[in-house]
């Protein structure tokens, strides 16, 4: 357990203030079809055209559930440590809103499928736990245009009733790194088990932030606000930041904080009170007459918890204990699936230590710097394996290899054939270095006087000389061996 | 031979099936008289012409395997019928044509029934005299300016003046047994779950049921077989075996227990109706059924527990109602204005009531007062049920505490109009089937009906004793034409 | 416990039913005399009973993860009330 030391203070006057956060994350399940309804849900389509009847609210039309998104929630549960709730409730949150056709969501108030959890954070400080309160299903509602006409506002369907899966956490966080971890061990864990994909640009992931502020050592809780329309970290990150600091100079001034839904303005980078609040939404929760409690079996929970694959805390202790590989380089390798696996797939034929080195290293510097995913990648496992073995053969040295790697990036080719079409092969024959050597002492009499003499730093000079000579490709340990001897 | 339009359902079919008349002259016989009876107000919508394409059609091809074939039905506008304008008796569908069928009308059309028309009712199926349609009141056959009962007040009407053979309706707290019994009809409310309610205008989700409107009990019968069935589509449906209702009929209910429950004795109660009552339990008695004098002790909280109920859902399922994906629209500055306006002038008077007392019933602070004691208060009755079952195999009694009002009598006070409910309101909430069928008349000479209460999924027994008691009495509806 | 001028204006608002002085205060009268009929269950005590969840004797249907509704959004934009091929049309929201 890590020192819980929240570097992430607000100071005024004499005061210092820590930040309580709390984050409900809307995830869209991953699954052909919607929640109540087998319209398909994938992203992108054209407007209303992933919309059945009951989507729209039809008169007469009735929801039924998708079993799949049930084991996903289940699933998902069972991924962050929680109780499942063998039976819940499905109850209707009625508001009226252009893109709810129902007039009201489905959704689960007191009675949610997943209880209680924990989320273990990743941090520099070392790790946290923070803890999940609830993990419920609900419908997703579908989107409004506002700006595509200037009288009306103009509403697109194919959203609506996707499944969500609403995770909320404990007000356990206490800053901005926190926040950021929380929301990428989260994707993680759910893009691990393939319960969601995580993708905030499309819209799959999105979170609400409550934030609220005390002074440090205070017991008890703030009043805290609701930021909503924070659709990516960075801005959530920015949003909470303002939002506590207004926080405090509105206690620091004597006011008193109210209780409130408000909206993070990205051009103006601040949060703002929604209008209309006196009519402080009332929600009028009930069960749904259209539906039953939904009880789940022992078989059919622990079915899904056999099936459960390899989650990143487990992965990254099995790293550390089997490959010996350091906290930081663990959690770099397990922080997304498709990392892990591309990881696990190069060290079947591979060195650990190399690989690891090269996909920290080099093939994240390239992604970083090209702006890609892992799963872009334009370097092939297969290929990076191949890479790595040639320089563990001693085949090319680790410089040549880092301009193959180039050549890989640019070309997608398999190295061995990059080396064999430039000739990059390390020139490993003592004999061959030999001759180069006795070249280069030949070509350089008086620095061989020098070095002789004791200027020891010369070595490198000859060092040099012979790679040039050799074109770059002498294996330097043979180099420097031999060098020693001949010029003692 | 008689009138075509004096056939039974179950005769007609004989009668087609045997080549004895066409389906085309049915429907032709049908529409006449349905064209001829305007003054009833039972149709909100007619489709005779295709009617009657289909009826030439089906005797061009017949399938006499089917169990109503070719057999013109007009139904209640609940049901949603594909390409067919559905109202549910309000202003604020304004002109919705389904582009789907419900799935009860789905199994009439195929059973190789035909689509007669719409039939008028309580809008949204809130009301008991079909005095709140948008499309006006409906006239009961029984006598001039009488209400026919409702909600499905267009059904029982049409069934009654026989300008359909048959029908159905839907029942949420009487809606299909409180009409049966002001018009001489019989009415069948299955068990919860009997019925599909997909493609059925919503009123109250957990108290909804369709059911058949006939003639007799043998119709009854017949339709109901053709009505129940297993939908996925409606995850509150259930599979259980549902017999073969017509062909296992039989009147034979000696040894059969039944119960006579004292709290539906009720103070004020008209004496004809008690002495209907008493009536039908000696005809039970002769038949050879035990009397057994019941208690269901909490009868008297089932009225407010519905009026809470019913309201509380409704109050949701009516909140699509709002002029974005269909029906009427009225201008509005913004969303909000266009929601308040269309709701306001697209719902009725009855209808906005039962949607404000639901919307405040669930509202903060009083869900566990009201809806949340109501489905305790549901419980109660319930179990009041499985007890009393553990000793009767049914339940007799009046259908409705009155026979047909006059209309306009008491549209002004909505509680009265509850109170007509009070003998079949608390079935629903128990989710049990019951039957109503005519059994005498009042001093005034209008119907009157009696109620046999079963277990669930035990249609088999209510309609057989129900059977026997209509042997018996041998009801004989005096409808005199007085409208054409 | 009545209901109130202000109380049917906060329902009515929350109904999304405009409701001007004069129905405002018939539905006053209305809804009065409907809860005061109501109130009867105060008679009862169901503090120990468990209220009913649902009144289907079945158990919650599974559906199979399976699409079976595809693109039929001429049939999801028919009965529109504002001619649009692609969309609803809604007045605007104010935000």
């Amino acid at each position: 357990m890590a020192k819980n030391q929240s570097e992430y203070l607000i100071k005024r006057n004499n005061n210092e203030y820590e930040v309580v956060i709390g984050l409900e994350v809307h995830a869209q399940v991953l699954s052909e079809s919607k929640l109540f309804s087998s319209a398909p849900t994938k992203f992108g389509a054209e407007p209303n055209t992933q919309v059945s009847l009951v989507d729209a609210a039809f008169p007469g039309m009735l929801p039924v559930i998708n079993e799949f998104c049930i084991k996903q929630a289940v699933k998902t549960g069972i991924g962050l440590n929680a109780k499942i709730n063998k039976k819940s409730i499905f109850d209707r949150k009625n508001y009226f809103y252009a893109d709810l056709p129902q007039g009201y969501q489905i959704s689960q108030y007191k009675n949610p499928i997943v209880g209680e959890g924990s989320i273990v954070l990743d941090l520099t400080t070392g790790e946290k736990i923070v803890g999940i309160e609830r993990l419920h299903l609900e419908q997703d509602a579908g989107k409004s245009i506002h700006d595509m006409d200037p009288q009306n506002t103009l509403v697109d369907l194919n959203r609506s009733g996707i499944a969500l899966m609403e995770i909320v956490s404990k007000p356990d966080l206490r800053s901005l790194e926190e926040v950021n971890a929380y929301i990428k061990k989260l994707r993680s864990i759910m893009r691990y088990l393939g319960t969601c994909d995580g993708n905030m640009q499309e819209g799959s992931l999105r979170a609400d932030v409550n934030v609220s502020v005390r002074k440090k050592g205070q017991k008890g809780f703030g009043t805290r606000c609701e930021i909503k329309n924070v659709n990516s970290i960075k801005f959530m990150q920015m949003a909470i930041d303002y939002e506590a600091n207004r926080q405090v100079d509105v206690i620091e001034e004597g006011g008193t904080i109210d209780q409130e839904t408000r909206l993070f303005d990205i051009k103006k980078n601040e949060t703002r009170s929604m209008r209309s609040k006196e009519d402080a939404h009332d929600y009028r929760y009930f069960p749904d007459p259209d539906l039953l409690p939904l009880e789940l079996s022992d078989k059919f929970i622990n079915d899904l918890k056999k099936n459960i694959p390899e989650l990143p805390d487990e992965k990254k202790k099995r790293f550390i204990e089997k490959f010996k590989l350091s906290p930081y380089e663990a959690n770099i390798l397990v922080s997304d699936i498709e990392t892990s696996k591309y990881f696990e797939e190069v060290i079947e034929k591979s060195d650990v230590k190399l690989s690891t080195n090269w996909i920290t290293g080099e093939l994240f510097a390239l992604l970083n710097e090209k702006n890609l995913e892992i799963s872009q990648n334009p370097i092939s496992a297969k290929n990076l394996s191949k890479l790595i073995n040639l320089i563990k053969d001693g085949t090319i040295s680790g410089k040549i290899a880092k301009s193959v790697f180039e050549i890989m990036a640019d070309e997608g080719k398999d190295p061995q054939i990059i080396v064999e079409e430039k000739g990059l092969k390390q020139q490993s024959d003592p004999k061959e270095i030999e001759k180069l050597i006795d070249k280069v002492i030949t070509d350089n009499p008086d620095k061989v006087k020098e070095y002789k003499s004791g200027k020891d730093k010369l070595f490198g000079f000859f060092v040099g000389q012979v790679m040039k000579v050799s074109g770059g490709k002498a294996n330097p340990q043979l180099v420097n061996e031999i060098l020693k001897k001949k010029l003692l | 031979m008689p009138d075509i339009i004096d056939l039974t359902l179950v005769e007609l079919v004989d009668k087609i099936r045997k080549k004895k008349i066409s389906s085309k002259e049915v429907t032709a016989a049908y529409v006449d008289r349905s064209q001829k009876s305007k003054k009833l107000n039972t149709y909100v919508t007619e489709d005779f012409e295709i009617a009657l394409k289909k009826a030439d059609n089906f005797d061009k091809n017949p399938n006499y395997e089917k169990k109503l074939p070719g057999i013109p039905i007009a139904v209640k506008d609940l049901f949603c019928t594909k390409n067919l304008r559905t109202t549910a008796g309000s202003k604020i569908l304004g002109n919705f044509i389904p582009t789907y069928e419900s799935t009860v009308t789905e199994n009439l059309w195929n059973a190789g029934s035909i689509l007669l028309g719409k039939l008028n009712c309580d809008e949204f199926a809130m009301g008991s005299s079909n005095e709140t349609s948008f499309f006006g009141n409906v006239q009961n056959p029984v006598g001039e300016n009488l209400v026919p009962g409702g909600s499905s007040g267009g059904s029982a009407s049409a069934l009654a003046a026989k300008l359909t053979p048959t029908t159905i309706g839907t029942d949420t707290g009487g809606s299909i047994r409180q009409p049966a019994s002001f018009t001489g009809t019989v009415g069948l409310k299955p068990t919860y779950g009997s019925c599909s309610r997909y493609g059925i205008v919503a009123f109250a989700s957990s108290l909804d049921q369709a059911g058949p409107m006939t003639r007799d009990v043998k119709d009854c019968s017949l339709l109901l077989e053709v009505m129940s069935s297993y939908d996925r589509k409606d995850s509150t449906s259930v599979d259980f075996k549902r017999g073969n209702y017509l062909k296992e009929l039989n009147n034979s209910i000696k040894g059969k227990k039944i119960g006579i429950p004292k709290e539906y004795r009720v103070e004020g109660m008209p004496k004809e109706i008690e002495d209907l009552w008493q009536k039908g339990i000696n005809i039970i008695k002769e038949a050879g059924a035990e009397i057994v004098n019941i208690s269901l002790p909490n009868t008297k909280y089932a009225l407010p527990a519905y009026y809470i109920v019913a309201p509380a859902e409704a109050s949701s399922n009516l909140a699509r109602y709002d002029g974005v994906k269909y029906g009427f629209r009225s201008k509005g500055e913004n969303l909000i204005d266009m929601y308040e306006k269309t709701r306001s002038e697209g719902f009725g008077n009855e209808v906005k009531r039962r949607i404000m007392i639901g919307t405040y019933v669930l509202s903060s602070g009083y869900y566990d007062a009201y809806y949340l004691k109501a489905q305790k208060v549901r419980k109660l009755i319930k179990n009041d049920f499985d007890e009393v079952y553990k000793k009767v195999d049914a339940i007799l009694t009046p259908s409705t505490p009155s026979s047909a009002f006059k209309i306009g009598e008491k549209t002004n006070d909505p509680v009265s109009m509850y109170l007509n409910d009070i003998f079949t309101v608390p079935i629903n909430l128990a989710g049990l089937p019951a039957i109503s069928i005519p059994a005498g008349i009042d001093s005034k000479g209008y119907p009157l009906g009696l109620q046999i209460i079963g277990k669930a999924f035990e249609e088999q027994n209510i309609l057989n004793i129900a059977y026997s008691i209509e042997k018996e009495i041998n009801f004989k509806n005096k409808i005199n034409d007085w409208w054409m | 416990m009545g209901i109130d001028l202000k109380t049917v204006k906060h329902i009515s608002k929350l109904s999304r039913i405009s409701v001007d002085d004069e129905k405002a205060k018939k539905l006053e009268a209305d809804l009065n005399s409907i809860f005061s009929f109501i109130e009867k269950l105060n008679e009862l005590n169901t503090e120990k009973i468990e209220p009913l969840t649902s009144i289907a004797e079945t158990n919650l249907q599974l559906r199979k993860d399976e699409i079976k509704s595809s693109n039929i959004r001429e049939q999801i934009l028919k009965n529109s009330p504002e001619e649009n091929k692609d969309f609803f049309v809604v007045p605007k929201v104010i935000e």
